[in-house]
């Protein structure tokens, strides 16, 4: 007998809640328990009271199991509200990664080449070495960072996506 | 406003929140609330021999009364020990809130003694749970709790007190109203839906209503309200394990249960309908058997109060988010209101009473006074000798199970007290007990297998102390029934652990708990033997010997559609593929 999984697309959800200890605990329990992916999640308290944290959760799944992640995501007691980007029309998306290259001669310059041509900015550097800020999509960031392994990547930090929706309406 | 210590403001806020009753036990980390409580007669601690028989009791007096049950027990294993019951009360949606008693603030995090991370454990088989870390917040989060436990879909809230927030003192206040920022359920139903869910009904030639647990945590009037819109449609009723008692057994209208155990026609009418109303159930995979092949002809309506139930399983073509006695009550009014009358459903009463001729609850039984009694017939005996006395029924889990849901009939809701979701062993015998300090002076019968009863026996103790009347009717055959019926079907009868070795003398049990013990061998002892125990004041174990090897039927083995139902043991040809065996 085979184990199969069905394919899905991907999905970023805006999901307000509490600012509360164990809140990110339940919400990546929710997923683990129940199967569901997680791509990408960041959360950052977003409110002026500190009473607000904002989720933003990169997702796959066919279109029934995204509706149950959101169901199921929605029922949570501290949950505020899932909003579906995908489903609002266009949102914008962006990450930022640090990365750290190192080397020297020909490979160093080239570094600083592309990364001029990506438009990241060097936010740190040694005689050996340079830590690149580039903020994009995570398609831009990927390719910023395959390029980099050809020039002496050495680490990298990213911070995963935010999202927001275009437009003059909040979620 | 009143200052007062953290354990005093958990006693009064119960007393505001008009509890009256508290399962639970004692141990360090509760010991301010214990005293507390000592201190306030009027609720009522009934002092269990394990944590998780304090839970299921909890759910027992829920179930019975629709009321929220309470538990209150110490940190670490007080706390684990509970997780079962509380599970078991997510997957039932059953009202509850379990105090657990914590390690003092500045402990918490060391590995202490008697230290577990309670809101850790708990975060995924609770509705919703807190740590408390200031006495000033006790007031509000106990008030908090009740509201989301019998708010919405009801459920598990548990309430980690560390000690030294039990004895620091603070301020003791009350929510003028829960009006909670994030948590709002919505308990009407929406209009349109309603409108589009009756026209549908009203087009219907082939409707059947399928109810669940959701009916009788609406409460009593949903449960009117089923009978009536039932009435004015004149479609038949099936219902889920959990639904049972909300319409009434003896109604022309009732096919019985359905699903994996259900009965035959209660499938067949499902597998052939052109409409669904599902009203409080959620189409669990011991209701739909194989998905692909499940009532493939139907529009499907579903009421619900949880939206995550909703296409969840099996995608329907209208979605009613709201209460079910609400929902139920706006859908009569809309009937009224449109004029619509009952359709002729004779040709669908026609095809139903055909199903209904395989007479698919009969079972193979010898007559004769000195012959074996079959399990079903001990549970129809069970209920005969009972009517008119307006039992409650509590059940553990396994083949007992599904022969009391079968052949024992229930006219009202609140009378049937079964494990469903989470199907736990040990359930019905401390169920039994909370229903029996909820309801003094009822016949509370606990309907038990002799291996399920075995897991919660302890409470033999809490039922002496208490001098609770309770009634346990064990169908003993010896062996974990439902296991080994599956591997009999599944594993070619190789009974790998099922047997019930080693079982106690259940009549010298009872006498050394103060009970009165009694045994039934024989067809010929059953009756006199039911009507032993029922004249029996104080607590009575029967131990009613049945067949050994019965079955449970009709049954739809794992893996297959309403349509290929199992009716009888002959009618069980080859063996599984891996896909079904795979199936729970």
């Amino acid at each position: 007998m085979k184990i199969t999984t069905e394919a899905g697309e991907r999905h970023v959800l805006a999901v307000t809640v509490d600012n509360e200890a164990g809140i990110l605990a339940k919400i990546t329990g929710l997923f683990s328990a129940r199967g569901y992916n997680i791509e990408s999640l960041t959360v950052a308290d977003i409110s002026a009271d500190h009473a607000l944290s904002r989720i933003t959760i990169v997702t796959s799944g066919p279109p029934a199991v995204i509706d149950q992640i959101i169901a199921q995501l929605d029922r949570l007691v501290p949950v505020h509200s899932v909003t579906d980007l995908a489903d609002g029309g266009a949102h914008v998306e962006r990450e930022i990664a640090l990365v750290k290259v190192a080397g020297s001669g020909d490979k160093r310059i080239e570094a600083l080449r592309m990364a001029d041509v990506f438009r990241a900015k060097v936010v740190d550097t040694t005689l050996s070495s340079f830590i690149f800020e580039i903020t994009g999509t995570s398609d831009k960031v990927d390719r910023f960072i395959a390029l980099m392994r050809e020039c002496g990547l050495v680490e990298v930090g990213r911070t995963g996506v935010v999202a927001i929706a275009r437009g003059a309406e909040a979620v | 406003m009143t200052e007062m210590s953290g354990a005093d403001m958990v006693v009064q806020a119960l007393v505001d929140l008009g509890v009256d009753t508290v399962f639970g036990y004692p141990g360090g980390a509760v010991l301010p609330i214990y005293d507390a409580l000592f201190k306030h007669p009027t609720i009522k601690h009934i002092l269990v021999r394990h944590e998780q028989a304090a839970t299921h009791a909890a759910e027992g007096y829920a179930r019975s009364t629709g009321k929220p049950g309470v538990v209150l027990v110490t940190s670490g294993p007080g706390a684990t020990n509970a997780v079962t019951g509380i599970t078991d009360a997510l997957l039932d949606s059953i009202p509850m809130v379990v105090l657990t008693g914590q390690v003092p603030t500045t402990l918490i995090g060391t590995d202490a003694f008697q230290e577990c991370d309670t809101v850790g454990i708990t975060r995924h088989c609770t509705k919703h749970n807190y740590l408390v870390m200031d006495p000033d917040r006790l007031g509000p989060i106990l008030h908090e709790a009740f509201y989301i436990a019998t708010h919405g879909r009801p459920g598990p809230v548990v309430i980690d007190i560390p000690k030294n927030v039990q004895v620091a003192t603070g301020t003791y206040s009350i929510p003028n109203r829960i009006d909670h920022k994030s948590y709002r359920p919505q308990v009407d139903p929406d209009a349109e839906a309603i409108a589009a869910a009756i026209a549908m009904i009203a087009a219907a030639e082939r409707p059947i209503f399928y109810t669940g647990g959701g009916v009788i945590n609406a409460g009593p009037d949903a449960s009117a309200a089923l009978r009536q819109l039932v009435a004015l449609t004149g479609a038949p009723v099936t219902s889920t394990l959990m639904g049972l008692g909300a319409f009434p057994a003896d109604d022309d209208q009732w096919l019985g249960m359905l699903g994996m155990h259900g009965t035959y026609e209660a499938n067949m009418a499902m597998n052939r309908a052109d409409l669904i109303i599902a009203v409080g159930a959620r189409f669990d995979d011991r209701v739909t058997g194989r998905l692909d092949a499940f009532s493939p002809d139907s529009k499907k309506i579903h009421i619900d109060i949880d939206r995550s139930s909703i296409n969840k399983i099996v995608p329907v073509d209208l979605a009613v988010v709201g209460d079910a006695g609400r929902a139920l009550d706006a859908l009569i009014a809309a009937w009224a209101d449109k004029g619509h009358k009952a359709r002729d459903l004779g040709e669908w009463w026609r095809r139903i009473d055909g199903w209904r001729a395989t007479r698919c609850l009969d079972f193979p039984e010898k007559k004769e006074d000195g012959a074996e009694i079959m399990p079903q017939r001990a549970v129809k005996a069970l209920f005969d000798a009972t009517r008119g006395m307006d039992p409650i029924i509590t059940t553990e889990v396994g083949q007992h199970q599904m022969w009391a849901a079968q052949h024992f009939h229930f006219d009202s809701p609140n009378r049937w007290l079964t494990s469903g979701g989470l199907g736990t062993m040990g359930y019905g015998f401390p169920a039994a007990v909370g229903a029996q300090i909820a309801h003094p002076d009822r016949l509370v019968i606990c309907i038990a297998g002799e291996a399920s009863l075995q897991m919660n026996i302890q409470e033999m103790g809490t039922v002496s102390q208490y001098r609770l009347p309770v009634k346990i009717f064990i169908l003993n055959n010896q062996w974990m029934g439902m296991v080994r019926q599956w591997q009999e079907l599944t594993y070619e009868s190789r009974y790998s652990n099922s047997y019930s070795d080693s079982l106690p003398d259940f009549v010298k049990l009872a006498d050394a708990y103060g009970w009165t013990g009694l045994r039934i061998d024989t067809l010929g002892e059953l009756a006199d033997g039911i009507q032993t125990m029922l004249g029996t004041p104080g607590p009575v174990i029967v131990d009613c010997r049945v067949a050994q090897l019965a079955n449970c039927f009709p049954m739809i083995p794992s893996g297959a559609a309403h349509t290929d139902m199992i009716l009888q043991p002959n009618d069980i040809v080859g063996t599984m593929d891996d896909e079904a065996k795979a199936l729970v």
